[in-house]
């Protein structure tokens, strides 16, 4: 659990920083119009090591397109993100592929990010082959070794995607995403499309992880009550800009801004009798 | 608006590269017409000069061409060694005849086609769907000669169907209605084989394209709101299918002049095959050339046709959004 | 009170390419009274899709109703003809898919399929068809219809495609409503105003609905009876204030837990672990001779695992099948 000094701590360098980060999309219309659409205009933040920032906002709040930049999938616009002091925009395309590794990306739908041909142990060596870092007989005891950290069973190396379980296909699309020791992880609404009783799961896996590898991760999502529980600090995104930022404790007890009180209200709670809230 | 403006103009570029190709390709072909005059040895060698002089076969193929060009908008594309008229009515006289056969037979097939890739497609994977699969694996695998072949010696045993010619011979002295069925009777082998070399890929195609549609959630959910079975196919299935079909429907179109050549040289339909044959055996340069154009015009436009039916039958390609 | 709809004793099942029988409903049985809005609380693999389907026999061919009935306006919906039930589909019970943007025709307008399902179950003009289909568009997007209704799918957003499907489901004034996972896809604020739809249908149209989904908050103010599914069979069954607020199925207990509720107030519950329920439900783990659930339940029991629970009436409106009930 992070205590409230470490994020307070002047003297941590954030491991990420968007500064001005802007995309701009244009859109022909069938009249030969064209409209501008700024899906990220003037996007400011930072991570600190080890930390989890929670970026929420409704549909078209420009949220996956800022997963996509931070992942280096998308140029921005303008603006510069830095990783570890150098601004990945800059970057000529040989140096970027240094850092690519060390940002990875888990998507809401692993049915649609793991190939469907190959099976569980061929998807967590593929990124050894690609990288070409591992010697070939080291890579299948790293793979199964990866398989335990996120808890499935080595019964699963040969299994294709098709026959997992939504909980299991989520946990080998994070295993993948950890085959390259990344320092960041982008989940871009990785929790959403599973069942409640399985995010929890995920959800905890997440948390064992940050702990145990000092993982940083940007958490895009939603779903407020599970940012809530998640995040350290979380940033609400409305339009294309960051409407409020802060601790969770702050945003959470004194939402300041439309948006951010909007979410909340809409968050469906279930009615715990008075006994089960510790006031 | 603009998807088609720019179809059009991709259309139009295209007849114009094909027709300098044709051109090129024919004129620059080894032998010319009044090779086979010059070893006549009753023709004198200066006759055949005078000739070539006079059909302009000597001058530069730059200049010929324009000179064709000029022709073709003046609507008579060339003029012909071996018949000695402009090309234009002779090609459309044949072309005509070509394009009874064709579109009897290519509304024959899709009328097939359709049903019955629809039925086998509802069926799919069980056994009357399997057995049709087969038929028309055998089908296609039947060369369109044998097969034209075959008829005719169907027609020559039985007796019951002309073997070859648009008409017989007293055809003038028939009266109205005989002549119609004079006509259909000649028509029918032709057509037969036509269909029956069509059939197998129509039918695959319809097939694998509403077969992958039925499986969709939204078929499922128009079920379940209680759309009648000929609803749910003929409306909701084929209109989803449609984009596969249309751009096939395209190509049907599209080779309506080209598509029946051999039939009609076996059959002795006197179409557009035969004299293409005959003019390219004999180097008759411009038919060959006029031959080749109109075709190329049909097959464009075919698939411009099938450009536009998408344009119409897919909203999605309507709205053009553009970079995401 | 008369029920609306009577389901009794439904078991389904899956033949698997292989040839064996892969049971996905046992001995499901409930009823549903007029006017009430009944959650069924389900996670993958508990078979709450395959209810939905099999009400209306809309199964797949490899599914299987080996027993069971569905008594609906006097009738066994599942002995009853296939055109028997072609009217009732859509007419008198409506079936709503998830997935808004694959349970809409792709190159048809939004008005001609809504008017498909009017002209569906009943024959009547085109031009009555027509303002018949404005009028239905009307009630789920009052400023819009005629927009909407020239609109293609494609062309609206998910909350849009969701009320179109409602549009759809009521076009013909039917008696029960099932929703399977309505909201699943949506954002939070959409997925609030389509349960404000629901509502607002229910009280105007006095319709019983049933809402499947596997979020248990979205029924909380909004169910009036919660049912629970697991491995297939009903675990719990009661008053929507009653199960949500106080669970008695040590499943249902476990899976309230597991959602986060740090907005609620509970400061030191950040970042600490969910409290999640162990394991994975797989079809293999469900034998006959044991209770579903026993493999991952923190409360287990010797006698969990030698048979199966029956149905125990906690009170005349709360049953749950579970062993610690039972005496």
């Amino acid at each position: 659990m992070k205590s409230e000094e470490s994020i307070a701590d002047q003297d941590a360098r954030p491991i990420l920083k968007v500064a001005s980060l802007a995309k701009r999309y244009t859109k022909r219309s069938l009249g030969g119009r064209r409209e501008e659409l700024f899906a990220l205009n003037g996007i400011d933040f930072s991570i600190l090591p080890g930390t989890t920032l929670a970026v929420v906002g409704e549909s078209g709040s420009g949220k996956s397109t800022l997963a996509l930049c931070v992942a280096c999938l998308e140029r921005p616009t303008s603006g510069s993100i830095w990783f570890e002091n150098r601004d990945v925009v800059t970057l000529a395309e040989n140096e970027r592929r240094e850092i690519r590794p060390q940002i990875q990306l888990v998507f809401q739908d692993p049915a649609n990010s793991l190939n469907p041909r190959w099976n569980a142990l061929q998807i967590l060596i593929e990124p050894f082959v690609l990288q070409k870092t591992i010697k070939n007989g080291e890579r299948k005891e790293r793979a199964f070794s990866l398989l335990e950290r996120v808890g499935l069973s080595s019964q699963i190396a040969g299994r294709l995607p098709s026959e997992l379980s939504g909980g299991q296909r989520q946990r080998l699309a994070i295993a993948r995403a950890l085959t390259l020791e990344p320092k960041l992880l982008i989940l871009d609404e990785a929790l959403s499309a599973l069942d409640c009783s399985v995010q929890a799961q995920i959800a905890n896996l997440l948390m064992e992880l940050q702990s145990s590898l000092g993982m940083t991760y940007l958490f895009i999502t939603h779903d407020l009550a599970m940012a809530a529980q998640l995040a350290d600090e979380i940033a609400v995104m409305s339009r294309g800009r960051i409407v409020e930022h802060g601790s969770a404790e702050e945003v959470l007890r004194e939402p300041k801004h439309e948006s951010t009180r909007h979410l909340l209200a809409a968050v469906p709670r279930i009615p715990r009798t008075p006994s089960s809230v510790i006031g | 608006m603009r998807y088609l403006l720019r179809r059009t103009v991709h259309a139009l570029f295209l007849v114009l590269g094909v027709s300098i190709l044709a051109f090129l390709f024919t004129a620059l072909a080894p032998g010319n017409y009044f090779d086979e005059m010059r070893l006549n040895p009753q023709i004198s060698p200066e006759a055949v000069a005078a000739l070539r002089a006079q059909y302009e076969l000597d001058r530069p193929l730059p200049l010929r061409y324009l000179s064709w060009m000029n022709s073709v908008l003046h609507g008579q594309m060339g003029y012909s060694f071996a018949y000695n008229s402009p090309v234009a009515p002779i090609l459309f006289a044949r072309a005509r005849n070509t394009l009874l056969l064709t579109i009897t037979a290519t509304l024959i097939a899709w009328a097939i086609a359709l049903p019955l890739g629809i039925w086998s497609a509802e069926r799919f994977g069980r056994l009357p769907d399997r057995l049709l699969t087969w038929a028309t694996a055998a089908l296609l695998i039947v060369p369109d000669l044998a097969l034209t072949l075959g008829l005719l010696v169907l027609a020559v045993r039985t007796g019951w169907f002309p073997t070859g010619g648009m008409t017989s011979l007293d055809f003038g002295s028939l009266p109205p209605g005989g002549k119609l069925r004079d006509l259909a009777l000649h028509m029918t082998l032709p057509v037969v084989a036509l269909v029956l070399s069509a059939l197998p890929l129509l039918i695959r195609h319809v097939r694998a394209a509403v077969a992958e549609v039925l499986d969709a959630p939204f078929m499922l959910a128009a079920k379940g709101h209680g759309i009648p079975r000929r609803t749910l196919l003929y409306h909701y299935a084929l209109r989803a299918a449609a984009n596969p079909l249309i751009s096939l429907f395209g190509f049907s179109i599209g080779a309506l002049l080209s598509g029946s050549l051999l039939i009609e040289v076996v059959m002795s339909w006197p179409g557009l095959g035969p004299l293409l044959l005959e003019s390219i055996l004999s180097r008759d340069l411009y038919v060959v050339i006029g031959g080749v154009l109109l075709s190329t015009l049909f097959l464009v436009s075919g698939n411009f046709l099938a450009d536009i039916l998408l344009y119409w039958a897919d909203p999605r390609i309507r709205t053009e959004s553009g970079v995401r | 009170m008369d029920l609306v709809l009577g389901i009794q004793h439904l078991d389904v099942s899956y033949r698997s390419r292989e040839g064996y029988l892969r049971p996905a409903l046992t001995g499901v049985s409930f009823g549903m009274k007029p006017r009430e809005i009944l959650g069924v609380l389900g996670e993958s693999g508990s078979g709450k899709s395959t209810l939905a389907t099999a009400i209306v026999r809309l199964l797949p061919p490899n599914a299987h109703i080996t027993k069971g009935a569905v008594h609906f306006e006097g009738k066994d919906l599942l002995q009853a003809e296939l055109q028997e039930l072609r009217p009732i589909r859509g007419g008198r019970i409506s079936l709503i898919f998830q997935e808004p943007s694959l349970a809409l025709h792709p190159t048809l307008r939004v008005g001609e399929q809504v008017r498909q399902v009017l002209a569906a179950h009943a024959a009547a003009s085109k031009s009555a068809l027509r303002e018949k289909t404005l009028q239905v568009l009307a009630t789920v997007f009052p400023e819009e219809a005629e927009r909407i209704s020239r609109s293609y799918p494609h062309q609206l957003s998910g909350g849009q495609r969701q009320r179109v499907l409602i549009a759809q489901a009521i076009a013909c004034g039917p008696r029960v409503i099932i929703a399977d996972e309505p909201t699943a896809s949506l954002d939070p604020t959409t997925q609030m105003e389509i349960l404000g739809v629901f509502r607002t249908l229910k009280e105007k149209l006095g319709l019983a609905m049933i809402f499947i989904t596997h979020n248990p908050a979205l029924l909380a103010d909004f169910a009036d009876r919660v049912m629970v599914l697991y491995g297939g069979r009903v675990i719990e069954l009661g008053p929507a204030a009653t199960v949500l607020a106080s669970p008695r199925h040590p499943y249902t207990k476990a899976l309230f837990q597991s959602i986060p509720s740090s907005l609620e107030g509970r400061d030191n519950s950040r970042k600490t672990r969910l409290p999640a329920i162990a394991g994975d439900w797989s079809p293999m783990s469900s034998r006959q001779e044991e209770c579903s659930f026993a493999p991952r339940c923190a409360e287990r029991m010797d006698v969990c695992s030698a048979r199966e629970p029956e149905l125990v009436s906690l009170s005349e409106t709360h049953t749950v099948s579970c062993f610690k009930y039972e005496e």
